[in-house]
């Protein structure tokens, strides 16, 4: 895309972040659920059709793109991310890279309206960090499979309409060799969801159990119609969702700084403001320092996977880094603050425990590590 | 009807502007630009009227510099049609502008130009009247309000007393005040679609108008700053201060 059509696209967003999501933080935190009102508008905007190609209906953003995006909107409570967050992300790009023509052309351009809702159900009550492990089964019954199962920490489970569920069809391989991606419709007979977790922060994005009961799925609605590559369709899909997080990370990092040098500069003890002790203008340079160096990884990463490059390693380094940093600028911005930053009438408080998450899904920090370590082993002993 | 709007690239309404160390104007390097607001609900109020019937086509029209072509994506991403960028180097002051604006009238025919009441950089709001006055057409300025019913727009506006209500036969000129509407965001397919409207480039000279200033700016400078107040306990001691400083007798 050209720079002038991308500013643009950016200055909006930038705009509507400012205008709409800004102001509308608290009464998320309050109520824990953002706004109807809000969800249309993210919808009227195309927010989310950003990852889907411009033939099915989407913007067809690079991963760079994306990621400017998603900076910008996460400058705002990371919940209003949550709404789009699965269809953009991992909830639609395993139909994006690895579905048939038929899959694309069928969810594709609903996904990008808005007007399916889709969720990626991979995590389980026993298989967490250990995906690979998963136990919901799915048994082949003439044409259709019967699954029977439970998934766990869903985002957007209950707005969900579609889910990219992932399941054990050849119950003879127990690793990932076994595991197909399924395309869910969320109406399917015999699924039910559980209670809403009551979680540590990001009040507003919704996650729950999703209990598949006897479900029958066409055979057809595996992606990409082969089964025993749903693994590896979660590990690309994951991929794109790491850049995608550490986009979240410096959306909030470039927030949380603003917050904290308005702060500093504002409250004045000893007679001047605090910004003037160079004990306080160390936390505000590391914070700096941090973004600078997440944006700077993000970008060439970005960058490379745009280019077709293989970066799974630096995925998971970014990953690991961003959300990592993110942890940090929070912890200190909250120092920066002070008691008010422990008051939950500040948004520092919100933030610090919004972050916490990041180091969490979509592969916790030990995960990223043990990937990279394994990558670069695998690297030194071919060598 | 086709309606002509014109939209202005003026410094962003959220940046606070910094007056240049020599006094010449206010600092524009590397300072966010955006469409002027009041413009902003013109363009809402062109698509407002296209989308009941009454309009056919808009045309966005952008009098500046090259980058004053973002500006006009910006009206194209909301819903104008069509856009014409009158290139100029010149800091174009309000009666070029009119001037410009007549000869595309004349070229284009629109039923309706609506225009921002004025624009936020300079604050002069005359655009419009001027282009009225050189049109010899009626207009309807600060409207809170616009109705068009056949060959009659109908204009509500907002002056120093209230409300007043006025009849214009089209074409007409109307100038938009801030209770008109609330502009739309730009949908982000549409920003990506704006790309392949048609913009066509034109100079001053093409239409016969020579934009070199005729005003002189002698010097800009900040305002004064806020002197920090005082509480008072009571109207008596409100009173009392204010005959100290010899603002009542
Ligand atoms: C709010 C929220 C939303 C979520 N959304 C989704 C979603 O939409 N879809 C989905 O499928 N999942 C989702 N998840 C699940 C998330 O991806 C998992 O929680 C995460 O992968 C960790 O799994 P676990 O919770 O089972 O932790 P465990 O795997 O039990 O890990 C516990 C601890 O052990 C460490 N550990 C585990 N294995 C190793 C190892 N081999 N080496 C070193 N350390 C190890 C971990 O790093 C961690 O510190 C969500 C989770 C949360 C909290």
């Amino acid at each position: 895309m050209d720079s002038e059509t991308f500013d643009l696209l950016r200055n909006t967003v930038r705009r509507f972040v400012e205008e709409r999501l800004i102001p509308a933080e608290d009464q998320v935190e309050q109520d824990d659920a953002v706004p109807e009102a809000i969800v249309s508008e993210m919808r009227e905007m195309g927010l989310f059709g950003l990852s889907v190609p411009e033939e099915y209906g989407g913007l067809g953003l690079s991963m760079a793109e994306e990621a400017g995006i998603i900076r910008e909107i996460t400058r705002a409570s990371v919940s209003f991310r949550s709404v789009i967050g699965t269809t953009v992300g991992i909830g639609s790009q395993g139909i994006v890279i690895d579905g048939t023509e038929a899959q694309k052309r069928e969810w594709l351009p609903r996904l990008a309206a808005g007007e399916v809702i889709a969720s990626f159900a991979l995590t389980e009550p026993e298989a967490g960090s250990d995906a690979g492990s998963l136990r919901t089964t799915a048994v082949l019954e003439g044409d259709r499979y019967r699954i029977n199962g439970t998934k766990r920490y869903i985002t957007n489970a209950p707005r969900a309409t579609m889910f990219t569920l992932m399941a054990r069809t050849d119950q003879g391989v127990k690793g990932s060799g076994g595991i197909s991606a399924f395309i869910v419709p969320a109406d399917t007979p015999g699924i039910s969801l559980g209670a809403p977790d009551r979680k540590m922060g990001q009040r507003g994005a919704k996650t729950c159990d999703v209990i598949f009961d006897d479900v029958m799925i066409p055979a057809e609605n595996i992606i990409g119609g082969t089964p025993g590559l749903g693994f590896k369709t979660a590990m690309k899909v994951l991929d794109r969702g790491r850049i995608h997080i550490a986009a979240v990370s410096l959306g909030m990092c470039d927030r949380l700084i603003e917050m904290s040098l308005r702060y500093a500069m504002e409250r004045r003890q000893f007679g001047s403001p605090i910004a003037d002790f160079q004990l306080v203008q160390g936390m505000l340079a590391d914070c700096k320092v941090d973004q600078l160096t997440t944006e700077a990884l993000m970008n060439a990463t970005a960058a490379r996977f745009d280019a077709g490059e293989k970066v799974s390693l630096d995925c998971s380094a970014l990953k690991y880094y961003a959300s990592e940093a993110v942890g940090r600028i929070a912890d200190r911005a909250v120092q920066i603050h002070g008691g008010a930053g422990y008051m939950a009438e500040y948004k520092v408080e919100r933030f610090y425990r919004d972050v916490r998450l990041l180091r969490i899904y979509e592969g916790t920090s030990q995960i990223q590590q043990t990937i990279i370590a394994k990558a670069m082993l695998r690297a030194a002993a071919s060598a | 009807m086709k309606v002509l709007v014109p939209v202005k690239r003026v410094i962003d309404y959220n940046v606070k502007p910094r007056v240049k160390m020599d006094g010449t104007g206010v600092d524009l390097a590397n300072v966010k630009m955006s469409m002027n607001p009041f413009d902003e609900i013109a363009v809402e109020e062109a698509i407002r009227l296209k989308e009941k019937g009454v309009a056919t086509e808009i045309i966005a029209v952008s009098i500046g510099v090259q980058k004053a072509q973002e500006t006009l994506r910006t009206a194209l991403a909301m819903g104008a049609d069509r856009a014409i960028l009158v290139l100029t180097e010149d800091d174009a002051e309000p009666l070029a502008v009119a001037k410009i604006l007549k000869g595309i009238v004349d070229e284009e025919q629109p039923g309706l130009v609506i225009l921002g009441k004025q624009a936020i950089d300079d604050d002069s709001n005359q655009t419009g009247q001027m282009l009225a006055a050189l049109l010899g057409r009626p207009q309807g300025t600060f409207a809170s309000k616009v109705e068009v019913a056949g060959d009659t727009v109908t204009v509500t506006r907002e002056v120093d007393g209230g409300l007043e209500t006025v009849a214009l036969k089209t074409p007409a000129i109307v100038t938009t005040d801030l209770r008109l509407n609330e502009p739309r965001y730009a949908s982000l397919p549409n920003i990506m679609k704006a790309k392949s409207k048609p913009l066509a480039n034109k100079t001053p000279a093409d239409y016969g108008v020579d934009t070199a200033p005729r005003l002189k700016t002698l010097k800009v400078e900040e305002p004064a700053k806020r002197q920090a107040g005082v509480k008072v306990a009571d109207v008596d001691e409100l009173i009392g201060k204010l005959k100290v400083l010899g603002v009542v007798a």
